[in-house]
């Protein structure tokens, strides 16, 4: 029996926690001696009151738009892929050894080399932990956390080491050729002399994350492979009773994942910095978390999250600037939001659920059956 | 490299595995009750904040002390809120609980003492001071016992020998109690603790509480033992080592101390050397960072001795109606 209609759990749940982590944030802002208002008003002109705060917030969103998809294509299946932190670390190293080493004519065809280097370097960073968990039942939570320590070693290394260009002192990669440039919206989108997102790095990868969630969309709802994953992860005996092979599915969902957590870096590595630095992720890969619990893990859902936190990295780094609460403020908020959407879903949930069932016994029998062909 | 080479680095060995032995116990006895919980290094972090910034601001490293395990058990209380009382994901409060705590501490941090994140240098009284034990410098004069006694014996702050007692009152109480066999039932088949009579649901609170206090004890450790005073994120990743030589040592207290002396003497001598030359061959420090990572998924791929969880554990207990 469904306890409640499904439009609760889908947009009521996740907005009232949401509240409640807004409304913790700004007890926090009050606790820090700032007023939160002023801060909501700081943030909401810094990030959307001006093409060049959409720029910046959009460009976040589009990180943030992978690395939330990776996410939510691994839970699909069951899996608790925490590794899109180290899986986009990868992807920047593939994007930007393809960009530096191969002589690519034009941007087009340099972003599809890239994209297929980031996600191959991605999706080869999650493939050992989805082994290790298919084959051998490693918790893929722990491997993924060590893969992500590991990661981090191993980009140091090549940074320093091998990366480095001679008689450069701090640890990064060279400028990428101007081939590889690709299109900002500031350069899309200004004409008749009107100046739109000014020195903002929101590019064109942007269509490339949109695109990767409808993509993700037909991909889980609309094919055979995504009805495989998601009867995995509802239960995995059913799963092998439909002749559903774990092994397989688990390393397919966490490929794919991977690869999507790699996808990002043709926006942070190849789209902004044009050359990869030490810790160019930034927490993205963690965000993914928030913002695939956030959005139910649909991708629509996962769009509009995006967006959201988007909105929150840029609102709180023009809130760093302005006023002396530290950015550090985005991520009590993200951990708020974590918390609520995630951990504590059923704080919100239990109540409701007894409400909507005294509600229907109330109504009479009679009207609860009523109700059922509807539904 | 000579023997007093060798001693300064298992001296370091012993300051760095401390902390690490604290978390590591205290994963160990929540994850015995069937608690997962990856969010040691958040808890570590808060209190390694509030033990340097009342220390600061009391000059008394026990009254620090005593702030940084009251939140890290806050924190604790959190986690256990989530995935006790409300049944959710124990990883992704897990997850939380570590931003809470990488966010929360700077901003105080910059609210409190406005130093960029980081606290005031602790001096004096505000520090755990080093115990000097009777006859240490005295007997110097004897070779190798001389030495091993004043270096590595003695002279270490409180923490460090708390931590290693720590070690013998974890496996008594986990092995030889009552409780303990209970903490561990509760880890393995609630259910069947359950039909006991005994509460599954204290039985985990109590367990999530003691982890609080030892992550409490890390993170002070951290800051006003090890270093003096708090950085931002100066945790660096010991959770997730503590986490490693937990699966390291599949869940046993004795194990679990040669596991972070293990890894303790990689960090140690990590630090000493940069680049590592064995035989013509150039291990990057890097690599030495990376080897307690590498050597836990070595372990949980089950090539040298399975590691095997707690069964019931990250399964929220539904009591049956």
């Amino acid at each position: 029996m469904q306890k409640m209609p499904a439009w609760v759990d889908v947009v009521v749940i996740p907005l009232i926690s949401l509240t409640i982590a807004f409304i913790l944030s700004g007890l926090v802002i009050l606790a820090i001696g700032e007023n939160p208002v002023d801060a909501v008003r700081v943030m909401v002109t810094g990030a959307l009151g001006s093409t060049y705060g959409w720029g910046y917030t959009l460009y976040y969103a589009t990180n943030f738009m992978f690395t939330g998809l990776a996410f939510a294509v691994a839970f699909h299946a069951g899996l608790f892929n925490i590794g899109g932190e180290g899986q986009a670390l990868l992807g920047g190293l593939g994007v930007a050894l393809a960009a530096l080493f191969i002589p690519w004519p034009h941007w087009t065809i340099a972003l599809l080399g890239a994209m297929a280097a980031g996600a191959l370097f991605g999706a080869a960073w999650a493939a050992v932990p989805a082994y290790l968990q298919a084959k051998r039942g490693s918790h893929i939570v722990i491997t993924t956390i060590m893969f992500n320590l590991i990661g981090a070693a191993l980009l140091n290394y090549m940074l320093v080491n091998i990366l480095r260009p001679t008689g450069q002192m701090d640890p990064a990669s060279a400028n990428f050729p101007p081939a590889t440039h690709l299109p900002t919206l500031q350069e899309m989108f200004s004409a008749f002399g009107l100046t739109l997102f000014r020195g903002a790095p929101a590019n064109v990868t942007l269509f490339v994350a949109i695109l990767a969630c409808v993509l993700v969309w037909l991909l889980i709802w609309r094919t055979r492979l995504g009805f495989e994953i998601r009867a995995l992860g509802h239960s995995e005996p059913a799963a092998i009773y439909a002749g559903i092979s774990p092994v397989k599915i688990t390393m397919i969902a966490m490929l794919i994942s991977g690869g999507l957590a790699g996808l990002m870096a043709i926006n942070n590595v190849m789209g902004e910095a044009e050359r990869l630095v030490l810790n160019s992720v930034e927490g993205a890969g963690f965000i993914g978390i928030a913002v695939a619990l956030m959005g139910r893990s649909h991708p629509f859902g996962i769009f509009l999250a995006a967006i959201l936190f988007g909105f929150l990295y840029q609102g709180g780094a023009e809130l760093s600037l302005w006023t002396s609460v530290p950015r550090e403020l985005i991520i009590v908020i993200q951990a708020l939001v974590i918390l609520f959407t995630g951990a504590l879903d059923n704080m919100v949930r239990m109540p409701l659920e007894r409400i909507f069932v005294a509600m229907n016994r109330k109504s009479g029998p009679d009207a609860a059956t009523q109700r059922k062909p509807a539904e | 490299m000579d023997f007093a080479t060798i001693l300064q680095i298992l001296d370091s060995t012993v300051r760095l595995a401390t902390p690490l032995l604290l978390a590591c116990l205290a994963g160990l006895f929540s994850e015995r009750s069937g608690i997962f919980d990856i969010g040691l290094e958040g808890k570590i972090l808060i209190s390694a904040f509030f033990s340097a910034a009342l220390a600061v601001i009391t000059g008394s490293v026990w009254i620090g002390l005593l702030a940084g395990i009251a939140s890290s058990m806050v924190l604790a209380g959190i986690h256990g809120l989530a995935s006790i009382t409300f049944r959710g994901n124990q990883l992704i409060s897990g997850v939380a609980i570590n931003f809470l705590a990488a966010g929360l501490t700077v901003l105080v941090a910059e609210a409190w003492f406005r130093q960029g994140g980081r606290t005031p240098a602790l001096t004096g009284d505000a520090r755990f001071a080093p115990i000097e034990w009777p006859l240490s410098g005295v007997i110097d004069g004897i070779p190798v016992i001389g030495p091993i006694y004043s270096e590595l014996v003695s002279g270490h702050t409180i923490l460090v020998y708390v931590a290693l007692l720590a070690v013998v009152a974890s496996w008594y109480v986990l092995f030889r109690t009552r409780f303990g066999l209970r903490l561990r039932a509760v880890g393995e088949n609630p259910a069947a603790v359950d039909t006991a009579g005994i509460s599954v649901v204290r039985m985990r609170y109590t367990a999530v509480a003691i982890c609080g206090l030892l992550t409490g004890l890390a993170g002070a450790y951290l800051a006003t033992g090890l270093a003096a005073g708090f950085v931002k994120d100066m945790s660096a990743g010991r959770g997730f080592i503590a986490l490693a030589a937990l699966i390291f040592s599949k869940w046993r207290p004795w194990p679990a101390l040669w596991a972070c002396l293990l890894f303790g003497f990689l960090e140690a001598v990590g630090n000493r050397y940069q680049n590592i030359d064995i035989a013509g061959f150039i291990l990057p420090v890097q690599f030495m960072q990376a080897l307690p990572y590498i050597l836990t998924v070595v372990i949980l791929a089950g090539f040298v001795g399975r590691a095997i969880p707690p069964r019931a554990g990250g399964e929220p207990y539904v009591k049956e109606r």
